[in-house]
């Protein structure tokens, strides 16, 4: 045998990953996302349960203390604990992302979907008025929304929702008119159903994986953008603990640096989880994307 | 080619002007009554006087009539005067862009100097370590909150390790050029000052490279998946048959076809940078319009808001359409 030919055989007998390997290297990293996700829904539930202490229950004789025994994460500049803080923080940003993320695609959907379908007039006015809403910065316009509804958890959640929409729209819009060329939907409307039916019994189930993909990647945005406009002061209401908040609260506070620290790792983790599992969706839903 | 580009400046005039109407309506269905918020309690209670006053604001008018007015405003230049400055917002905003105009660029460039190398190496080495290390830094840079990685690394950096310097564009001791520019490290050089050019530098370093991290990631996975796209090709079979070096397919015959989502992706990112700015400034205490949109926002200073939101989104619509023009001479299929 050749030089050659036996480098070639030793190329072809490299190791064939075992099993546990092929499934760490599939599911592996969107496991992780799953599991940090599931972790976080439970902790948003029993936050009572885990914690002695009241998350706002002031305690300035204790104030800005460092990690201990007693205070875990230490305490913030009213001498609350800053872990008990964080735990019940899990409950906003979680709901705030599942609510802003799902209601969006629910309506961008909707209007995507009906302005692909309905075609001509109804469906220039909505495709430019999602064309409109998308030239402006997301963060931006929430925010000049968010300030002019007032300060308050729910309003935020609708000033983020109205510039949340469009993205759903265009992907519907574009998935839904892919679809309709399609023999099946030609077959439903030969068979004399609805055009309510037939959007929603066969063509959003047909284009429903970029959508899910998109759910996915899109709900650790909501959150860190909620965050980050809670950070600018108009998310929550004081006392309420929120993670932006409460890094805004420590901002200036370097030698404290616990305050703002912690709240920081928990929306990483957090998004992180989403990105690692919308990653995942995305590989098995697009075969294309998962040969890559 | 003409048309197209036509076309594109024709809907980007049109969409501005939807644009201010969006920000007029936002401004002025405030809920809550700007005359009471403007008079205090004792004044809003005469009633005469607050029909004056609706008057002399024009606020007895009907609402088209109105936006006519704000838009003739618009059209020379009057942004309105801002509450917390009692300056005209278009002053305000001329004042702060400068620093963000430069702190974004840095970031930006930063962000293409490692995220395009870095997407490339992570496609043509697919599946290996390298790539996963890729992965794993886009991932946490995009998983990042700014305004917190501004925050960390001022408390590592400065606090901890003091090894950078603190907040702000300069040393407080620090002489600040001539303006001409705004853009310090321009305006130094021009005056010839390279120790404050030294120091405007040093105090870029931590802020850019916060602002580098998210749009890094975006930058390093669209490469990535783009890069996989044209290695496929039929094209790059044929340059290996030829016996063309590896390097030279991958830069010269992949690369250039697969830049084109890079190059979309990147103008978005460049004006997410101007916007992102907020966070980031904040934390530093950077004097650019992301501060200024900051303590606007706390202030609740509608003029200074619905100003910047209107020059931000103006900014953004015509990055837009420079990405568009580009594309038609990238790839002038665009125009067909």
């Amino acid at each position: 045998m050749s030089v050659a030919g036996e480098a070639a055989a030793a190329r072809r007998i490299a190791p064939v990953p075992t099993k546990a390997q092929r499934w760490r290297r599939r599911y592996g990293l969107p496991a992780v996302g799953m599991f940090i996700i599931l972790v976080w829904i439970v902790v948003a539930i029993t936050a009572p349960l885990l914690s002695p202490y009241d998350p706002n229950l002031v305690d300035v004789s204790n104030r800005l203390k460092p990690p201990s025994g007693e205070h875990w994460l230490g305490t913030d500049a009213l001498g609350r604990d800053v872990f008990t803080r964080l735990l019940y923080g899990s409950r906003i940003s979680l709901t705030t992302g599942f609510v802003v993320v799902l209601v969006g695609a629910f309506f961008g959907t909707l209007l995507g979907g009906i302005a692909a379908f309905a075609r001509g007039k109804v469906e220039e006015i909505i495709m430019r008025l999602t064309d409109l809403v998308l030239c402006f910065p997301p963060i931006i316009l929430a925010l000049a929304i968010a300030a002019a509804l007032g300060i308050g958890t729910v309003n935020t959640i609708i000033a983020m929702l109205a510039v949340w929409w469009p993205k759903f729209a265009r992907l519907a819009h574009s998935m839904v008119l892919t679809q309709r060329s399609q023999e099946y939907v030609e077959a439903a409307v030969v068979a004399g159903f609805g055009p309510g039916r037939i959007l929603f019994r066969h063509i959003i189930p047909n284009s429903i994986g970029p959508l899910i993909v998109l759910v996915t990647l899109d709900i650790g945005n909501a959150v860190i953008t909620f965050a980050g406009l809670s950070f600018l002061g108009l998310g929550v209401v004081p006392p309420t603990a929120e993670w932006g908040s409460m890094v805004a609260e420590g901002r200036e506070l370097v030698a404290q640096w616990w305050v703002a620290t912690f709240p920081g790792f928990c929306i990483l983790s957090i998004v992180l989880g989403f990105n690692f599992l919308g990653d995942g969706v995305r590989d098995w839903l697009d075969p294309k994307a998962r040969k890559r | 080619m003409t048309r197209y580009i036509v076309s594109r400046l024709g809907i980007t005039v049109v969409m501005a002007v939807l644009a201010t109407l969006v920000i007029f309506l936002i401004a002025n269905t405030v809920p809550g009554d700007p005359v009471l918020a403007q008079l205090g309690d004792v004044a809003a209670s005469d009633e005469k006087f607050v029909a004056e006053w609706r008057t002399k604001f024009g606020l007895d008018l009907p609402l088209w009539q109105r936006y006519l007015i704000f838009l003739s405003g618009l059209v020379h230049g009057d942004l309105g005067i801002s509450i917390a400055s009692q300056r005209p917002v278009l002053d305000d905003i001329i004042q702060f862009a400068p620093a963000t105009i430069e702190l974004a660029t840095i970031g930006f460039v930063l962000a293409l100097l490692i995220g395009i190398p870095l997407g490339i190496i992570a496609a043509v080495w697919r599946d290996t370590w390298v790539d996963h290390i890729a992965r794993v830094v886009s991932l946490i840079g995009v998983s990042s909150p700014t305004f917190w990685l501004a925050f960390i690394m001022l408390a590592i950096f400065y606090g901890g390790l003091e090894i950078a310097p603190g907040p702000g564009r300069l040393d407080p001791i620090a002489l600040p050029p001539e303006r001409v520019t705004g853009l310090l490290l321009i305006d130094t050089a021009i005056a010839g000052d390279w120790e404050t050019f030294r120091d405007a530098a040093a105090h870029l370093v931590l802020p850019s490279i916060v602002q580098a991290a998210a749009t890094l990631g975006l930058i390093t996975r669209t490469t990535r998946a783009s890069m996989l796209e044209s290695i496929q090709q039929d094209y790059v079979r044929v340059a290996r048959a030829k016996g063309l070096k590896k390097s030279t397919i991958i830069l010269g015959h992949v690369f250039p076809n697969a830049v084109i989502p890079v190059v979309t992706l990147g103008g978005l990112a460049y004006a997410n940078l101007l916007s992102g700015a907020v966070m980031t400034e904040t934390i530093f205490s950077w004097p650019g319009l992301g501060l200024y949109t900051f303590r606007s926002a706390a202030a609740l200073d509608f003029p200074a808001i619905m100003g910047i939101t209107l020059v931000v989104a103006l900014v953004y619509l015509i990055i837009n359409l420079v990405i568009d023009i580009s594309y038609a001479f990238l790839d002038p299929r665009v125009t067909r």
